[in-house]
């Protein structure tokens, strides 16, 4: 085997992902590489904004290929996330075909015979024209392949991981009157978790589990570079510090990497050209969502701004 | 290298990573398509096809790393830090040897002593890992099995056949005989090292078995100081489980009734002709749960690790409201949900701890205020020893509390033979509750509230 080329190919999922805006650090690309690779499906736990969905977007986008998002809910269940048959056009058609079906059937002199011309008109009614491909059975469809991705399936029922559970390891589904509907390219499933409750250990083991977390300084810095390539250099590491100095102060939501890009872009368009303080608390609410974070934050501004532009001269 | 991975697999174990045999296949090939030549990915590569939970993939960094100090067989042309050591320790020695001296003498001599001799230290590891693999090392499970361990890798290396030839030297070569026993010393560190490492790697959840079991059965209300933060680990890993058993809602049997309103309002495009039935569906009530907990003396104790088992199980009842008293009484649901357990506690000593305990007092203060808390679906808990100090009991409060609510239960962490004796009102209460039971070790106070909750299902 040669050995060198599996670095090679993570390196060239960082390189293909950041080309889509995308700044994946090597655990990332080495989980993206090995999806496709051993073709599982991709866990991703984290808190909320640090780049789940976008991380399936970025995919997708890099691949060229369609992404096909379900989105989880409570309630959620088979004939919405799989398929359903269209049963008003069933009953349209039945009523239509009502004339044609006399005469087929007027042939028949016996009950029997009736029944057996029936059967022969074949399950007309059960065939793919009457099924509406709900989003987990137009990504086994797609002729291409492509990137499914099944959004907080932390919200949904337990017993909808159940019937997740074919679709992963084997990417096929059963239609009980069609029959089994295998993926003619496998798609790369991306599945992501707010943790809000445990999943099932069924559902953990078929796929890999990746966990992102808050990303370290320096991958924030690029982050916001590659969201905002106007930003200078000066204001990008001061404010990223900043929110790294936030981070550790006991919040009830902390700001994560979309309140970075959000804040970023907020000052780029009041055209700061470094961080002070006054400017940081007139912007505050774009980073914290709730009135209590606020006021717990407020009184360390001050420090805080100081400690990113001092941080600054020495970085 | 098969071999190697099984092995770490079994480390993994050891670390409480639960890998099955279907995840050892996926990183098998996980590991097969990325190499292993770069041990920065080889890592991202275990954490993300074992660990399914950010604490898991934190104890397999550690087993990674750890695991991967241990020179294996397929390592040991690197140099190991046991094998430098002793390359160091006896460099001019090893020059003496090939100056000449001992070598006419060690040609009769077994082939472990030959190979302690010629200082060749990655033969040397290689067997001791050869050996260590015979003597199924990672077999180790208990730190009282290093001897044997240590014992049977040295056997199998053949330390029989060296000692009979350090009698022999003894006579015959009386300085070789002490470089060979200075090098067996050496050897024995070595396995030891080897050893320790592997009860490390493999031991660690037997370990913690054997420690919990102890721990699950031991009285809440003497353990020591230093055990409580491992009780604590202990009763949040009941609550896992206890969520795990209990969190899945599972929806009764939808035989039986239909439900005509809404299998007509759902039919109501295609006239009303019913293509989708609709069932009707029982609904199951979460517990709600009132717990008035003691937190006087000895029993402070039990209290502080039933409510940190009640305040974990969220996702298994829907409603906690916890009280703490010993002479009167307070809501305390507020402060342990906002604080970290110690503290928490420590709150709540401040305010109503230490006190004499008054049960009647304490339960006349919950009937004036909260009382309304009490509804048809709730379970009251009292955890006490119903000790009231000869004071007014009050057992009519309790009744009218056993009436207004779903069930009564009282936990006692005293024996049963302690009930009713002295000052003990347990008898009395007794009457009005729907469960007494006894609650004074880990295992009990799961099964109490285990049955708890089940009930509600």
């Amino acid at each position: 085997m040669a050995e060198h080329r599996p670095v090679a190919a993570i390196e060239a999922v960082e390189n293909g992902l950041a080309a889509q805006g995308y700044i994946a650090s090597r655990q990332i690309a080495t989980a993206v590489y090995l999806a496709q690779q051993i073709e599982k499906p991709i866990l991703v736990e984290g808190p909320a904004g640090v780049g789940k969905t976008e991380l399936a977007k970025a995919i997708a986008a890099w691949r060229g290929l369609k992404m096909i998002r379900l989105q989880c809910y409570e309630g959620l269940d088979e004939a919405r996330a799989l398929y359903e048959w269209k049963y008003a056009k069933q009953l349209l058609y039945t009523q239509i075909l009502k004339d044609k079906l006399g005469e087929v059937l007027g042939g028949a002199e016996t009950l029997h015979a009736a029944l057996d011309q029936l059967h022969d008109f074949g399950d007309v009614f059960f065939s793919k024209e009457f099924v509406e491909p709900r989003p987990l059975l137009q990504a086994l469809e797609q002729p291409a392949g492509c990137v499914l991705l099944i959004d907080e399936i932390d919200k949904s029922d337990a017993e909808f991981e159940s019937l997740l559970l074919e679709i992963l390891s084997d990417f096929q589904v059963s239609i009980p009157e069609l029959g089994t509907v295998s993926a003619a390219v496998p798609p790369t499933v991306i599945l992501t978790s707010n943790g809000e409750r445990d999943l099932g250990d069924a559902l953990k083991r078929r796929c890999l589990h990746l966990h992102i977390g808050f990303p370290e300084q320096r991958l924030e810095e690029r982050i916001v570079e590659s969201r905002l390539p106007g930003i200078s250099q000066m204001l990008r590491r001061q404010l990223v510090g900043f929110i790294h100095d936030i981070r550790t102060l006991d919040l009830k939501k902390l700001p994560s990497v979309s309140e970075t890009i959000d804040w970023a872009r907020v000052l780029v368009l009041l055209q700061a050209s470094e961080l002070g303080p006054e400017m940081v608390k007139d912007t505050l609410n774009v980073l914290l969502k709730y009135e209590s974070d606020i006021e717990a934050a407020l009184p360390q501004v001050t420090t805080f701004v100081a400690k990113a532009a001092r941080q600054n001269v020495f970085g | 290298m098969k071999e190697n991975l099984h092995r770490f697999f079994r480390a993994a174990r050891g670390a409480g990573v639960r890998v099955s045999a279907a995840e050892s296949i996926d990183a098998m090939r996980a590991v097969a398509s990325v190499g292993l030549s770069d041990r920065g990915i080889l890592r991202d590569t275990f954490l993300l096809t074992l660990a399914k939970t950010e604490e898991e993939k934190q104890a397999l960094s550690e087993c990674f790393d750890l695991f991967f100090k241990i020179p294996e067989p397929e390592q040991s042309s690197q140099a190991s830090p046991a094998g430098d050591e002793v390359d160091e320790k006896s460099g001019p020695e090893s020059q003496r040897d090939t100056a000449g001296a001992g070598e006419r003498s060690a040609e009769n001599l077994g082939p472990l002593a030959q190979m302690l001799l010629s200082q060749d230290r990655s033969a040397i590891s290689a067997a001791i890992a050869n050996a260590s693999s015979a003597a199924s090392l990672s077999d180790i499970r208990y730190f009282t099995q290093r001897g044997i361990f240590s014992g049977r890798i040295l056997d199998q290396m053949g330390i029989q056949r060296l000692r009979d030839d350090l009698d022999e030297l003894a006579t015959t070569n009386p300085t070789l005989a002490e470089r060979l026993t200075a090098a067996l010393e050496q050897l024995r560190d070595n396995v030891r090292d080897i050893v320790s490492q592997a009860l490390l790697l493999y031991g660690r959840e037997e370990a913690e078995n054997l420690r919990n079991e102890i721990l699950r059965n031991a009285p809440l209300s003497q353990i020591e100081p230093r055990q409580v933060e491992q009780m604590r680990l202990l009763i949040r890993k009941i609550a896992r489980r206890l969520r795990e058993r209990y969190s899945k809602p599972r929806k009764r049997q939808r035989r039986g009734h239909l439900d005509v309103r809404r299998t007509l309002r759902r039919n109501a495009a295609w006239g009303g002709v019913p293509f989708l039935t609709a069932w009707k569906r029982r609904r199951r009530d979460r517990p709600k749960i009132v717990a008035l907990c003691d937190v006087s003396g000895s029993v402070a104790r039990v209290s502080d690790f039933f409510l940190l088992l009640i305040h974990s199980l969220h996702e298994v009842v829907s409603d906690v409201r916890s009280f703490a008293f010993s002479g009167h009484l307070i809501e305390v649901s507020d402060i342990l949900e906002s604080k970290p357990p110690q503290e928490a506690m420590q709150e709540i000593m401040s305010k109503v701890g230490f006190g004499s305990s008054d049960y009647g007092s304490s339960f006349a203060d919950f009937e004036k205020q909260w009382m309304g808390a009490v509804t048809q679906q709730t379970t009251v808990i009292v955890l006490g020893d119903a000790r009231s100090n000869n004071l007014d009991p009050r057992a009519d409060i309790l009744r009218r509390i056993a009436e207004r609510s779903k069930r009564l239960v009282w936990l006692n962490p005293e024996g049963r033979t302690a009930w009713g004796l002295g000052d003990s009102e347990m008898s009395r209460y007794a009457t009005f509750c729907t469960v007494v039971r006894q609650c004074a070790t880990a295992q009990q106070l799961e099964r109490a509230v285990s049955d708890i909750v089940a009930t509600y299902q």
